[in-house]
Formats: structure tokens, sequence, C-alpha cells
């Protein structure tokens, strides 16, 4: 769509900038002068330039936490993503069935992130939970305390169960909004559920899919309260992801320089993996450049 | 044919997605020491000690009032900033406006632990620390650029040619973004508010960070029912389930908007 | 193409319809020929939206049959009756190019991919759409987005009538009159039976061979643009089409002679001793105007007048009661009275709504109630 060309718009988003730089600028400034320093206490402090960025590249656990949660992040997306478009697909589009569903769908996500891991490590016990129970039931042998699959397979559920109902609201919200008039066509040209769904509601999902996978990208390379929960990063390092790595460091070494070198990395790299994808995701289904 | 098996994928997947919620449930309604000591699919001696405690103690209903009261808050000036510049970004161009719309999201993406440090510094500068209004904007940070982005893609979906009719019949701005322009994307309104009130709600380390007594949240006393003799997992259960009721209450209301899709077309 | 014929048909949307009130669309039965051009004609809301979509399969009519050159469809979904249908924004596939929209109803019907090319090549070339036909549809304008949709219709080779539901909505003024050219041109070529539905008596009386004036649930009268002027069978039909739209007087009957007020005006035939409270109706483009009195002519105030360019629309009052009249540009009309002449020819009568037919000879005046 082609949009009229006004800087008088400005005015209209000086609110929110506002609103966000008071939260954004400062701290970030502070965290980038913490990066660079060795801090001894409030008033003793060293410049020691790029050290602190050169240690946390060299670190191998970091690299290993990184390539951990690079493929928690890419599983997390590879699965959610399908899976809630696939149940707001199945969810009815009107009546009480509809108000039931959005209900239902929405109560995971309200729950506070500690206690979520809190539920789920009584949940996944094999004396007292119902899915620990289950499994040993079936005569599995499941300990997500002793054993690095089980913890990961822990872990993507607990993630999977939490956040697949954000990508269903999104995607449920722009099935929704898409006219009648398009699959009253598909059917009149004849096409099938998959090819209605291939070239009618799948394009017609790019603006929200977009936001969907960048909030799930961001939030789960994010991810610390619920697997630190429950499994402490453990056992051994398995489930130590960035964050919770990060925390180890800032609470571990009393010296806050080591820890904001991270954090600016940290943060460097989900802008760079986001940026990739908001451009690709921007592009997608346009094919070329409007 | 095809309608049954997608009630049935449906129902295969509340069932599923209610377990571990039923779990909790199951778990609020017995004391701590039944919970440790045996398993069972409901309640033996069902009890509502937990729920009790948690009414009858003044700092456990003030935390549900306190993030009642910051959560709403945000959800007010996040709705209020963001769908303004949403309709400027997604109807006109103007000086560094891709730069400024990426810029937002990128508040999403601080990793917070060594971010709360200096965030505690500039709200007690600003001498804010124990308010509400101090974890009501402080979530601004990540609820402000989700709403901007959301309601972004729900206006570009509305045809520009509805605000030039508008405009040519005489409307003034303000009228025509409130009585014309807002009831057609009243569908992403109504996920905005909800998502902005999630992630105020379930936000635990700002929240705590800035607050000591006075606008403490929910979610940070529920971390006080471990004690010295570990955790008390029939209350924090208890308390967990209480703290679904008011999203739950949330989405019920928003429920219409979310369900009934656009009087106009995306063309 | 088909001949469509419409059996007892009626539509409510609740489950229980208790009143006429209840019903979107009333009972309706009518043999619709096949290869002419169809307009369905009303106010929004008048049901013309639901018949189409009857027609098209899109919606099951609650009572009644639907046929296909005497084929049952009623309970056929819309693929399955050999329709296209262009809707009132344009539908398109805006991820594929312009080529593959127009084959994509062929290749979901498996038609062999040589036979596709062929054919979308044709249906381009004649909607001028042969050199964009490797460009994304989501790029085009508006109206070539309205010929994609159309010509989705068209390269089927069997289909039996192209349905159109208010298609120039989204159309520039200008570039309307040229898709309407083009569908009138389509319509010559391919004698597809045709139904449009509209609002705008314009775009009805230009593209249909018949229209079909609905209003309130009801279909009101089906005829050429020129019944549907010259003998309204309903006040509505004659008040909606024409702009102005037909004058009507509250006026009681004598034999050839209607009664408005004190005034006597001259009919063309007999309609007996008829009781109770009539409506005389005229065109404005029938009634004549002069400066002076002649043979029946009536005085008449003249309370406005307006000048439109192309004609002159004059308003009088005739006793209590105001009429439109239309003048030709260069005609001059008396400033403050004038003479008004009812040519009898033109006169309709109107009973509760509903044209009188003047009496046939030989028979009763009048049955009397038992």
């Amino acid at each position: 769509m082609n949009k009229w060309n006004d800087n008088k718009a400005w005015f209209m988003v000086i609110p929110v900038f506002l609103v966000v730089a008071v939260s954004a600028i400062l701290p970030l400034m502070t965290v980038v002068n913490y990066s660079l320093q060795d801090i001894f206490s409030p008033t003793q402090r060293i410049f020691v330039g790029t050290e602190w960025y050169r240690d946390a590249l060299t670190d191998p656990r970091l690299q290993e936490a990184f390539g951990r949660q690079m493929l928690f992040s890419g599983l997390v997306l590879l699965i959610e993503i399908p899976l809630g478009i696939l149940i707001a697909l199945m969810m009815p589009k009107k009546g009480w069935g509809a108000s039931l569903s959005l209900v239902l769908v929405a109560l995971p996500l309200l729950i506070p992130w500690n206690v979520i891991g809190t539920i789920w490590i009584i949940f996944t016990r094999p004396d007292i939970g119902l899915f620990g129970a289950a499994i040993n039931h079936l005569g599995l042998v499941f300990d997500h305390t002793a054993s690095p699959l089980d913890a990961w397979i822990t872990v993507m559920l607990m993630e999977v169960w939490h956040w697949t109902p954000l990508v269903v609201l999104l995607a449920y919200a722009g099935l929704q909004a898409i006219p009648e008039a398009y699959f009253h066509a598909a059917k009149i040209d004849g096409a099938s559920s998959w090819a209605t769904f291939r070239y009618i509601q799948l394009p017609k999902l790019r603006g929200v899919l977009t936001i969907a996978i960048l909030l799930r990208f961001m939030d789960s390379f994010l991810i610390y309260a619920e697997p630190f929960v429950l499994t402490g990063g453990g056992p051994g390092n398995a489930t130590t992801f960035l964050s919770i790595y990060l925390v180890k460091i800032a609470v571990g070494q009393f010296d806050l320089g080591p820890a904001a070198a991270f954090s600016i990395i940290y943060f460097l790299i989900i802008l760079l993996i986001s940026w990739l994808f908001y451009q690709v995701l921007l592009k997608a289904g346009t094919g070329e450049k409007s | 044919m095809i309608m049954q098996k997608r009630t049935l994928g449906l129902i295969f997947y509340f069932i599923l997605l209610l377990l571990p919620i039923y779990w909790m449930l199951n778990m609020s309604l017995r004391t701590n020491a039944d919970i440790m000591r045996v398993f069972t699919f409901y309640p033996q001696n069902l009890t509502l000690e937990n729920y009790i405690k948690i009414f009858s103690d003044p700092t456990w209903y003030s935390g549900y009032l306190n993030s009642i009261y910051y959560v709403s808050m945000n959800v007010v000036i996040s709705l209020v900033t963001a769908l303004p510049a949403a309709y400027a970004f997604s109807r006109y161009n103007f000086l560094g406006d891709k730069h400024l719309f990426f810029w937002l999201l990128t508040n999403r993406m601080a990793p917070p632990a060594v971010f709360l440090l200096p965030f505690f510094q500039l709200y007690s500068t600003f001498g804010l620390i124990d308010t509400h209004f101090a974890v009501a904007l402080s979530h601004c940070l990540f609820n402000v650029p989700l709403a901007v982005w959301v309601l972004e893609g729900f206006m570009s979906g509305v045809p520009r040619e509805i605000d030039e009719m508008a405009y040519i019949d005489g409307y003034s701005f303000p009228r025509f973004f409130l009585t014309i322009f807002m009831p057609l994307i009243r569908t992403g309104i109504g996920v905005t508010a909800f998502f902005c009130f999630m992630f105020s709600w379930v936000e635990l380390l700002l929240a705590r960070t800035l607050t000591t007594t006075e606008a403490k949240p929910i979610a940070a006393i529920m971390t006080r029912t471990v004690s010295a003799t570990g955790l008390d997992w029939g209350l924090l259960a208890a308390a967990g389930i209480l703290t679904i009721v008011p999203g739950a209450l949330v989405i019920w209301f928003v429920r219409n908007h979310l369900a009934k899709g656009f009087a106009m077309g995306r063309v | 193409m088909a001949r469509i014929e419409l059996k007892n048909l009626a539509h409510a949307y609740q489950p229980n319809p208790k009143d006429a009130a209840d019903y979107a669309l009333k009972p309706i039965d009518h043999v619709w020929q096949d290869g002419l051009a169809y307009a369905l004609l009303g106010p929004s809301g008048c049901g013309k939206t639901t018949l189409l979509n009857i027609i098209s399969g899109l919606l099951k009519p609650s009572q009644g049959q639907i046929l296909f050159d005497g084929t049952d469809v009623t309970t056929r979904a819309p693929q399955e009756r050999n329709i296209a249908q262009v809707f009132q924004f344009p539908v398109i596939y805006d991820t594929m190019s312009v080529y593959n929209n127009l084959a994509f109803p062929l290749r979901n019907r498996k038609v062999a991919e040589t036979n596709i090319r062929s054919r979308v090549e044709e249906i381009a070339e004649m909607l001028d759409l042969s050199a964009d036909l490797e460009k994304r549809a989501a790029n085009l304008s508006a109206d070539a987005k309205q010929k994609i949709s159309l010509g989705r219709g068209l390269v089927r080779s069997d289909v039996a009538a192209i349905l159109f539901d208010e298609p120039l909505t989204v159309i520039d003024p200008h570039l309307k009159l040229l898709l309407r050219r083009k569908l009138k041109q389509i319509h010559a070529r391919f004698k597809l039976t045709m139904v449009y539905v509209t609002h705008d008596q314009l775009e009805a009386l230009t593209f249909a061979d018949r229209v079909v004036v609905m209003n309130d649930g009801q279909v009101l009268q089906i005829g050429t643009p020129q019944e549907l002027f010259e003998t309204p069978r309903h006040t509505f039909v004659g008040f909606f089409i024409g702009s102005p739209g037909m004058n009507f007087l509250a006026c009681r009957v004598s034999r050839g002679k209607a009664l408005v007020g004190s005034a006597q005006i001259a009919l063309a035939a007999d309609y007996g001793a008829l009781e109770g409270d009539f409506e005389l109706g005229i065109r404005p483009e029938f009634l004549k105007l002069h400066a002076t009195q002649t043979l029946g002519s009536l005085p008449v105030k003249i309370c406005e007048n307006e000048n439109l360019g192309s004609c002159k629309i004059i308003t009088v009052q005739l006793a209590d009661q105001q009429l439109k009249v239309r003048l030709g540009e260069e005609e001059t009309p008396p400033t403050t009275a004038g003479f008004l002449e009812f040519p009898a020819a033109w006169i309709r009568l109107y009973a509760k709504g509903l044209l009188v037919e003047p009496e046939p000879r030989k028979q009763p005046t009048q049955e009397v109630p038992p």
C-alpha cells in the first residue's frame, strides 16, 4: 500500500517514543558503560576497554550455551508456529464454541512464569505427578533430573504447552480478518482445503505470523524462569541456556563488567537474528520489493 | 466428517492443555503433606485451607490488588500511546519511520538480568521506587512496542480509501479515528489489550525489582511460599489458580472482538 | 449456459420463520431464460444478495428449489454448479501471478496444462490482460483485479452463469464505464446467462436485458428496462427507477376520470366505478407544462426550477400535492404559474401500491363481498 508522505506523523509517534525511551536508553548506556570497566566497588573502577568482550567471545561454555540456545529457539519455532496455525484453523469461528476455545487457549499464558516451572516440577514427578506417573506406567524410564534428553523433552513440552497459545491467538485473529468472499471464491474455483490454506489463508496471515515468529524467537531466546525453576540448567549443563548462564556469571562473580559485556553481545545476537527474520518475512510472499 | 475430525483434534488439544492446569487445581485443594505423600487423580481429603489463607492474609490479597492496579494502568498507557503511533506507521512515510519501527521492537530484546540494576538506579533517581506507576511505566518498555506492531498489522489491513472518504466527508481526525477507524480494527485492539495485560501480569523480574512493599505484585509474593520447611506446593498452586482468574475474565470480555472479523474486507 | 428456474424459493436466516417479516427473501417463482443478462436491483437490505448467494450455492434456501436447465441443484455445492461469481471487493490470490490466478480454477479441475495455456491466453486477450500475465496480481489496480476475478469464471468453458455482486463498487468512476462496456461485450460474445446485483439503477438499466426489482425481500417486478419505465407494476418500482422517480398523486377514480382534489384528469380507459383511495402515477418525462391553457390542462403553481444542465426539473403544485416535471434544456418553463397537461396514455393507476389494470369489457364492475 502506498502511504502519504508527511513528517508531521512524527507527532503521533512522540508519546510512544517518550514512554519507551525513558526506560530504554539510560539503562542501555549504563550497561554499555559497565561492560567496558572492571568494577570493584561503586567508587573503584578501571577502564578495561574490550577485554570483557574478548573474554566472553572466547568462553567455550558461552559458545556451548549459544549452540543450545539456537537449537532450542529453532525447535520452538518449528513446532509452535505450525501447531499454532493448525489449532487456530480448528477453532470454531463463532458461537459459544469460539468463546470457550479462546478462554481455554489463553489459560497457560496467564500463569506467572515462576509458577509454571513449579507446576511442571510436580507434574513430571513419577511419584506424585500425572505426567511422570503416566510415562512410568507405560514402562518407560523417564527422569528429567538425570537424563539430558529427558530434561530437553520436558523443557520443550513445557515451552510448547505454555507458548503455543500465543501463536494460536495471533493466527486466530488473523484468520478472522479474512473476508468471507475469499472463501466463497475459492469454493467456486473448486479449490481443495489445502489450496485454500496455501493460497488464501497463509498469505493473509503473513502479517500476524511475522509478529508471532519474531515474538516467539525473542522470548524463547531470552527464556529464563521456567527452565531454571524446572531443571536449574541441568543435568550437568544440558539445559543451561544463554540467560541461565548469564545469571550464573552475574551472580557467581560479583563483577558486573563481564556480565554486562555478555548482555550486550546477547542483545546484539538477538537484534541481528530478529532483523534477518524481519527482512526475510517482509519480502516473503510479496516476492518483489514493491 | 471433516468437521468432526477438527472438533476431535481440538478437544484432544484442550485436554492436553488443561492437564497441567487441572493438576494445579488438584494440588490447590489439598494440604502440602497430602500432595507430597500420595498420588491421586482428584483430592480425596478436599480442603479449602490454601484459598482461605490467601483471602485472609492481607499481604496475599494486596498482591493481587497491586498487580491488577499496575497492569490496568499499563494496558491503558500502552493502548493510548500505541494507537496513534500505529496509525502513523501504517499510513505515513516519515523521516526514520522504518528504523524507528524496528527500534521499538529491539526493546524487547535486552536480557533482563544485568539491566535490572540500572533500572533500579534510574527509577530511584526519579523517586518512583515502590509505586504502581513505576511498574506500569517500566512494562511499557516491552508492551508498547508489541502494541504498536500488532495494531499496525491490523490497521494496514484496512484500505486507505476509508480514511480518504471520511476526510472528504468532513470528519476531523479524532472523530474519524474514534467513530470509524477504531470499530474497524476492534479485533486488533482486543488482541493487543489482552497481550499487554498478559505480559504485564506475568512479568516478574522488573516488578519485583522496582517494588518493596507498597506495590509488590502477586508473582513476587508467591516466592514467599518457600519457607524453612521447603515449598508449600498447595498454597502456591492455589495462588497460581487465582492468578489465572483475572486474565480469564479479560479474555472473556474481549472474546467478541476476537471472534468477529472485520466489517470491511482486507483488500 | 443455463436456464435458471426458481421454484417457490424463499429464505429466512432464523430457523423457524413465523411471519413474512422473518423472511430475508419472500417466496419467488420464476424462470430466467438462458443467455440473458439479469440485473437484481434494489436498495441495500432488500434481499438481492441473499438471492444471489442462493443461486451460487453459498446459501441453502430454507424452502423451494432451484433448477439449472431442468436439473435440481438446490443441494449442490458452488463448485458443482458450474457458476462463476465476481464479488464486491476484488478477490484474487495475492501470491500468484495473473496467469496462475486465471489458471487456478482449471488446475483444480485437473485440466491438462496445454489446454490451460491456450484457454488462459484467450481469456486474457479478451480482457486486455495479456501484457500483465506474468505480473503479480496483488500489484495491479482495482479494475484489473476485478477483470481477473471475472476471468477466473470465464476460463471455464462449462460455466453456466456468471454472477456479479456489485462488482463496480471500488472502481474509479471513469473506469466504471469501460468495465461495464467490457461486460456487455463478453455477454454478447459468450451468450452467457448473467446475474448482476446492484443498487444503482443506471448500471442495471444499461447492463441488463431484464431487470428484477426487489424491495424488502420481495420481487416486485421483472421486466425489460422499458417495461419498468413505462409500466411499473408497483409504486416502489415507479419511484425507485427514473430520476426523478414517478409522480404519485392521491386521487379518487370515477369511470374514465381521476379526481385530484377538485381537478379532473382524463384517463385513457374506463376503470369502472371504483371505491376507495387511489394513486395516479405519471413519469416527470411525460408531463407537459404550458404557459397558456390548452385543452384538458390544469392550472398549477410553480415552486422550484432546478437546472441540471442536460435537463430542467420543475416542481409544481396541483391542489395541495407536488409533482416534478422534466423538461429538455432548450425549453423555458413559465416562472410562477402554468398549465399542466397529463397525456392519458402515460397515466397509471395504483391501489395500495399495486398497478390497477383498466377494466376489461363485459365483466361485472366489482365483486360484491359476501
